[in-house]
């Protein structure tokens, strides 16, 4: 379903991104990269409201020809980056926001274990599994 | 045929071994060459890492690695004289290798030659005796003391770990030879493949390598009670590094029952994690927190990666936090990981919090709460609610649990937001909050981590749960304020104007302003209704004579009030009196007076009660008004402290 998934610390590097195996996954790397600036813009968008009127799900990004951003934030600044196949239609937005929240979910199981030290990279395999659980591969 | 062989020898005949031989071979050369330069460590790991044709193997460790493998001396004869060692007086590598090869062959029941080990063969199976087992112990002096105690810990969940014989070949070869670290570790555990697990991974548990070798030996016997006695006593003699553990060499035979199941605790390991537990947390049904948890695994030197990812198996709840049974798997698999047991993908069923919880329910501890523990999963967090709640409540003289205190670290504000949430639900009734717990796990899972909720907040729950009761005390059955309509609507007629303290229809609440002033009007009121009351059980003209009788009733409920109010009330009723009284007037009956009497004792009762619940209510009113001032107060100096920290978090 999400062909790369990625998070992204506070401070904008990677805390964890994997992409389905393809031969240019560099170009997945890329469009994380890119889609950074756009949710910047978002959550500066509502930065007079308060932290809890903004929501999370940030939802569709940006689309490209191939394939559709999305983005989602938590209050820490910390973002979640997923970008699904466009071919994939059936992919509703209700689904991406489950989507998100089970990674959000993980994320802070992660986070619960003492041993993890925020702004390491994340090499939870619980996480690792439920990444791998959202990108079954349909080709 | 000696000649031929030794010739073959010479010659090198090529010596094809299998990845597994190669491994399991170079660690027993590197042992026999460590061991007999001495000291665990650095050497042999270095020495193995070397080419391993750099050193030779002293003939003393060969030649009781050679006794170990059980065979007979003549064919042990045998086997070195073919393998060249003899002939070149040391045992090289090359050597070495064949020999092992040829042991192996041996032990299959190949004939002993140079041929028969040109074929696969399983690996050699050798069986120390305690002999080196009092080797292997001077090491141990040299071994950090506390850790020592963890390798002993699994001595029995080594015997059987896979039923397989040639993995239990391969498992017990690698375990003959701890000392040796595999040139190529791989740093992620996991991909290690099962038979060269032991080996591979013991790069952080090197000092410990001599200790758990020796643990094993005893156990590599099947009639491991003999061996391990004696065996034992050399352990016991670092009773005071292993303390609780050699009590654990005992249960090699209690572990020989369960032959696949490594992950099974024992009474005995149990009691020493539930020593640890305390320890760290004297409350046994408490929880330790993920600092403390980590500094105290830590100690265990298994790598960071490592320890995150038995922390993640173990933490079944995910809350950052180890209860008893959590931190029993925990340990378990600390321990079996030390031991070279490789970590599985998922928590073992025998590891699981419901299952430890049933398996071993502790009736001898104090805690009381404990016993709680054979329930399900969210039994865990039961106990610990009402442990907390317990606690609190005895500090909260409201008897009531403030959640905000007894906070042991911020592990535990996600249950202080569900016993929060919990609270206000339920608020007169402990039971009930005990059995809405399995919706705090679940909540807890779903993992609310608001922090908004305070002491004060609780308070005013409890005073708004205190309310209802105090309302219904204002019975409407006197309906005192349909009599006091339909007296307003007998006397309009009358002379309203004369009755200076009459007010429309009384409302249930006096205006709130002052409450005084609302006494003052309700007790104004009191006089008029009191009249009224009479002239409604009479009719309206006889119920002004009734006037003089209703106000020996209506003085002693006027002393109630504050005495200025006499002043005034003492001029109302007189005018009261003589405002009816100009009225026309009819001769009363006895009867009538009576009744009406009655009425008004009634309804002066009544009035009192609902005088006394509107007192309360204006009070209680005004102390939640001044809450509601604290709490704007508070969260406009929240929001500033937003504000100010905003700018440092928006990028």
């Amino acid at each position: 379903m999400a062909v790369c998934v990625a998070v992204i610390a506070k401070e904008n590097y990677p805390l964890y991104i994997r992409s389905v195996p393809t031969e240019n996954e560099l170009k997945f790397h890329y469009m994380v990269h890119t889609s950074l600036d756009v949710v910047d813009e978002k959550i500066s968008a509502m930065g007079k409201a308060l932290v809890d009127q903004r929501e999370l799900y940030l939802g569709l990004l940006y689309p490209t020809e191939d394939y559709k951003v999305y983005g989602y934030v938590t209050n820490s600044k910390v973002k979640f980056v997923m970008v699904v196949d466009s071919s994939n239609t059936a992919l509703r937005d209700n689904e991406i926001r489950s989507m998100f929240r089970k990674l959000h979910n993980s994320y802070t199981d992660v986070m619960c274990n003492p041993f993890y030290t925020p702004g390491d990279r994340i090499q939870s395999r619980a996480f690792d599994g439920m990444v791998t659980s959202m990108m079954i591969q349909v080709c | 045929m000696e000649a031929a062989a030794s010739g073959g020898c010479g010659s090198g005949p090529p010596l094809l071994l299998s990845e597994g031989e190669q491994q399991c071979y170079s660690e027993l050369f590197a042992r026999c060459a460590g061991a007999a330069g001495g000291g665990p460590g650095s050497g042999p790991p270095e020495a193995a890492r070397a080419a391993p044709g750099a050193s030779t193997a002293a003939s003393g460790p060969v030649a009781d690695l050679f006794r170990a493998s059980q065979l007979p001396a003549e064919t042990l004869h045998q086997i070195t004289e073919l393998c060249g060692a003899k002939r070149v007086g040391y045992f090289g590598p090359t050597q070495f290798y064949v020999a092992l090869k040829l042991i192996a062959a041996a032990q299959s029941g190949l004939p002993v030659r140079i041929e028969s080990i040109k074929c696969e063969l399983p690996l050699p199976r050798f069986m120390m005796s305690k002999t080196d087992a009092e080797i292997r112990f001077g090491n141990m002096a040299e071994l950090h003391g506390t850790k020592v105690q963890i390798p002993y810990l699994i001595t029995e969940k080594n015997t059987f770990k896979r039923m397989d014989d040639e993995d239990k070949q391969e498992t017990q070869s690698p375990t003959m030879s701890p000392l040796a670290s595999p040139p190529s570790s791989p740093p992620h555990y996991q991909r290690v493949p099962l038979s060269h697990g032991y080996s591979k991974l013991r790069k952080s548990t090197e000092q410990m390598h001599p200790a758990p070798y020796e643990a094993r030996q005893p156990l590599v016997q099947p009639e491991g009670p003999s061996l391990g006695g004696p065996g034992a006593k050399p352990l016991r003699h670092q009773a005071s590094l292993i303390r609780s553990f050699s009590v654990e060499r005992e249960l090699q035979d209690n572990n020989s029952s369960y032959p696949d199941e490594p992950w099974r605790i024992t009474e005995e390991q149990r009691e020493y994690y539930v020593n640890q537990f305390r320890s760290l947390q004297p409350d046994p049904s408490s929880f330790i927190s993920g600092s403390v948890a980590k500094n105290f695994f830590t100690k265990s030197k298994l790598s960071i990666p490592e320890l995150s990812y038995i922390w993640e198996l173990s933490d079944a709840d995910c809350d950052g936090a180890l209860s008893l049974p959590e931190f029993c798997a925990a340990f378990h698999l600390i321990v079996a990981r030390k031991n070279g047991y490789p970590l599985p993908e998922s928590l073992p069923p025998t590891l699981q919090p419901e299952y430890l919880q049933a398996a071993f329910p502790k009736p001898k501890w104090e805690c009381a709460l404990f016993d709680s523990y054979s329930e399900s999963v969210p039994a865990n967090q039961q106990p610990r609610d009402l442990n907390r709640m317990e606690k609190l409540s005895i500090k909260d003289m409201a008897d009531f649990p403030v959640p905000t205190q007894d906070v042991t670290g911020d592990d535990k504000q996600a249950l202080k937001s569900a016993t929060d949430e919990a609270l206000p639900k339920d608020i007169k009734q402990q039971l009930i909050f005990v059995s809405a717990t399995p919706k705090d796990s679940n909540s807890l899972k779903a993992r609310p981590r608001s922090r908004s909720y305070s002491s004060t907040s609780i308070e005013e729950a409890m005073k708004r749960g205190e309310d209802p009761p105090t309302p219904p005390p204002r019975p409407q059955k006197t309906h005192s304020r349909a009599s006091s309509l339909d007296l307003n609507k007998v006397f309009q007629p009358s002379v309203p104007a004369s009755k200076s303290g009459l007010l429309p229809p009384p409302p249930a609440l006096p205006p709130r302003p002052c409450p005084s002033q609302s006494e003052q009007a309700s007790e104004a009121e009191l006089h008029p209704q009191l009249n009224r009351a009479p002239s409604q059980a009479a009719e309206s003209s006889p119920a002004k004579k009734d006037i003089p009788y209703s106000q020996p009733p209506s003085k002693p409920i006027r002393r109630k009030f504050r005495p200025e109010n006499q002043a005034t009330e003492s001029q109302e009723p007189t005018t009261a009196v003589g405002g009816p009284a100009s009225v026309a007037t009819v001769k009363p009956h006895p009867t009538v007076q009576k009744q009406s009497s009655k009425q008004k004792k009634a309804i002066q009762t009544a009035i009192r009660k609902n005088k006394e619940a509107n007192a309360v209510l204006a009070r209680l009113n005004s102390e939640l008004q001044q809450q509601l001032k604290e709490v704007h107060q508070e969260r406009i100096a929240l929001e500033n402290q937003l504000e100010q920290l905003r700018p440092v978090t928006v990028l």
